[in-house]
């Protein structure tokens, strides 16, 4: 009723290629987009900026990014606060050194940096998969925390590695209220969202997705691994890097390494997993859930008038964050973007069941 | 020479603990093929359980009844998460286990609390002076260390013993080797897993209560984790063995490295170089110091 698709002819190529080939799907985005760029800034209050969207976004893009790594291309990763904290670093470290910069080239600069630092953590993925392949990003994980508390030239000299950035300034505009953050966060990561969507359905997603389900099968038919994994380790670190380096800039704006570390690595898997594994949109669901959860269960006891201490709230969330990740795997391998497309099936037969 | 000795029992000792926890990791691993992330959980929660109790009541009374919430956190394991996912590939099972690892580090703390809880074993803390004729300043030596590295061996030579010679322990094996000819010659796949599940709970268990005599018992506890995984990717993921070997190996080098390398590159170097050896060595020979060669079919 709401999601038919019959009637809608494809009668070229480029519309069977398109990217949403369906009317429903074209409208959908564009209303999201035009809800997202203008009405949500008009009702949105400076805390629902601070504390869910502008978060939301960043750890999104991470998200996609970790997603082409471990959705797309089978390839495990438990380093990504690593590559955030990498990104953020080489941007203050651009940002700092060279104040002239445009703050997009200190951006994209920052992502090639990770690019390359992701990319020497992916040898070992030419050589390992699965499980060990896991051990040497979680080494990735630990030898940043310790560079970049170490190291004094690479924080400009600050103890304990933390740093505060610059504000962000473009074009003679300055990044400093909530929504201009927010739309900038916004526009960089709907483009990197339609980047990751296009390079998924090319031939370099398909040499991934091929690695991923079976490495020696893609072998035999051409796929050559070496360059199917380090491409995939490339970009996936270029979105992680640029991402980290968002969420310390528009963000945090002041941090140090401990910002990074091992849990947020852990919270990205998580991110993935509920929200799908091979799915861009999953990328977007999974933020927001593990984004508004924690908000959520703060919340609910007060609204029954339960009153839980901080730490018996952290520890609940630690329980439902573990069992979500059981269920998902058990029930919905998918995740939540599996979740959303039986709701399309559903909408296309309605209200007929058959 | 005295101080290099120094550092190296040191770095066993470290050693002998991380073979504990990594046992635990190669027993799962050996029986069933899951890569069990939680076992730092479990050795948090063991001793958590542990620590609580045995304000209540005697040790040996405590520890019969924090065993015997292991068997149940087993069971449960084997009912609620491994059971759902027999068959699915390896790294599915491993996220799930990260699932049990949140869940319960935030059960166990929910129910014991999460301050720092002491374990005391009635242990000499003093360390004593050895071989003082031999070496210029004698070799300090810590009794509780001692009587650690005894507990593990102890329980290395017991788990050898069930592997080898008790039919449970032949079981086990044959689920390793091949789940579906396992079943089909009568060997219960369920309970096997509830029986090595408890197997590394009980290891989880004294890991966690001799850490806990030396540390205190809390949260950082489950970290130790981190530091078994590079042990077990060292000395091969099937290998009690390669667990303990692979365990004074890491333990040895890290502190070495500390000592000696750490004051030249900035110190603090403890956390990665393990991870940096193991990885290092993964990259000359994938399948670990004892672990089976993987070899692909198509």
């Amino acid at each position: 009723m709401f999601y038919r698709e019959n009637g809608q002819f494809k009668t070229s190529y480029a519309d069977d290629q398109a990217l949403l080939s369906i009317k429903q799907d074209k409208w959908f985005i564009w209303l999201v987009l035009a809800v997202a760029f203008a009405v949500v800034p008009m009702f949105a209050s400076e805390y629902l900026f601070r504390a869910i969207l502008i978060p939301f976004l960043i750890l999104a893009l991470a998200a996609i990014g970790l997603n082409l790594l471990v959705g797309y291309c089978g390839q495990i990763s438990l380093g990504t606060g690593a590559f955030m904290m990498v990104g953020a670093y080489a941007a203050y470290n651009i940002a700092v050194r060279i104040p002239e910069l445009n703050i997009l080239v200190v951006f994209i600069l920052a992502g090639l940096i990770t690019t390359v630092v992701g990319m020497v953590f992916g040898i070992p993925s030419l050589r390992i998969k699965g499980l060990y392949l896991a051990v040497a990003t979680l080494a990735a994980q630990f030898f940043m925390d310790w560079l970049f508390s170490r190291v004094k030239w690479l924080t400009n000299d600050s103890s304990s590695g933390s740093v505060s950035a610059p504000v962000v300034e473009m074009f003679g505009f300055k990044l400093d209220s909530p929504i201009a953050k927010y739309w900038f966060v916004l526009a960089i990561v709907v483009l990197f969202a339609l980047i990751a969507k296009n390079l998924v359905r090319s031939n370099i997603g398909r040499s991934w997705m091929a690695t991923r389900d079976m490495d020696v099968a893609a072998e035999i038919i051409g796929i050559r691994p070496v360059y199917a994994k380090l491409s995939a380790f490339a970009v996936s670190s270029f979105f992680v890097g640029v991402s980290g380096a968002l969420w310390a800039f528009v963000h945090l704006g002041s941090w140090e390494p401990l910002a990074f570390d091992i849990n947020r690595s852990f919270t990205m898997i998580f991110m993935i997993i509920i929200g799908g594994l091979g799915s861009i949109l999953g990328s977007f669901l999974g933020a927001a859930f593990i984004v508004v959860l924690p908000l959520v269960l703060n919340q609910v006891p007060i609204w029954f008038g339960i009153p839980i201490s901080t730490a018996t709230a952290s520890h609940l969330e630690f329980m439902i964050f573990g069992a979500l990740i059981v269920f998902f795997l058990i029930v919905e391998p998918h995740g939540l973007a599996r979740l959303w497309a039986i709701a399309k099936e559903k909408l296309r037969i309605w209200p007929f069941p058959h | 020479m005295g101080p290099f000795i120094e550092v190296i029992l040191g770095g066993l000792m470290a050693g002998v603990l991380y073979s504990l926890v990594a046992l635990g990791f190669v027993l799962i691993y050996k029986a069933s093929g899951v890569f069990n992330f939680a076992q730092g959980a479990m050795v948090l929660f063991a001793a958590l359980a542990f620590a609580r109790l045995s304000e209540k009541m005697p040790m040996p009374v405590a520890f019969v009844l924090a065993m015997g919430i292991m068997v149940i956190v087993a069971w449960l394991i084997e009912r609620l998460v491994l059971r759902s996912l027999v068959n699915q590939e390896g790294i599915i099972l491993f996220l799930a286990t990260f699932g049990v690892t949140y869940f319960l580090e935030g059960l166990g703390q929910l129910i014991f609390g999460s301050d720092i809880y002491p374990i005391d074993l009635g242990l000499p803390k003093e360390p004593r002076i050895i071989f003082e004729s031999t070496f210029p300043g004698g070799i300090l030596i810590n009794i509780e260390d001692l009587v650690a590295a005894a507990v593990a061996g102890t329980l290395v030579l017991f788990l050898a013993l069930f592997f080898q010679k008790t039919t449970v322990g032949r079981a086990l094996r044959a689920v390793a080797d091949d789940h579906q000819a396992a079943q089909s010659v009568g060997i219960p796949l369920n309970r096997i897993w509830v029986i090595v599940w408890s197997v590394s709970g009980f290891v989880a268990l004294v890991a966690g209560v001799i850490w806990g005599s030396k540390l205190g018992v809390q949260f950082s506890l489950a970290l130790v984790a981190l530091k078994a995984i590079p042990v077990v990717i060292l000395g091969g993921f099937t290998s009690v063995p390669g667990a303990i070997v692979g365990g004074l190996i890491i333990g040895v080098g890290e502190k070495v490295a500390e000592v000696y390398l750490g004051p030249i590159i900035g110190g603090g170097i403890e956390n990665w170089f393990a991870y940096g050896l193991a990885l290092a060595f993964l990259m000359v020979r994938p399948e670990g110091l004892f672990g089976e060669r993987h070899i692909d079919r198509v």
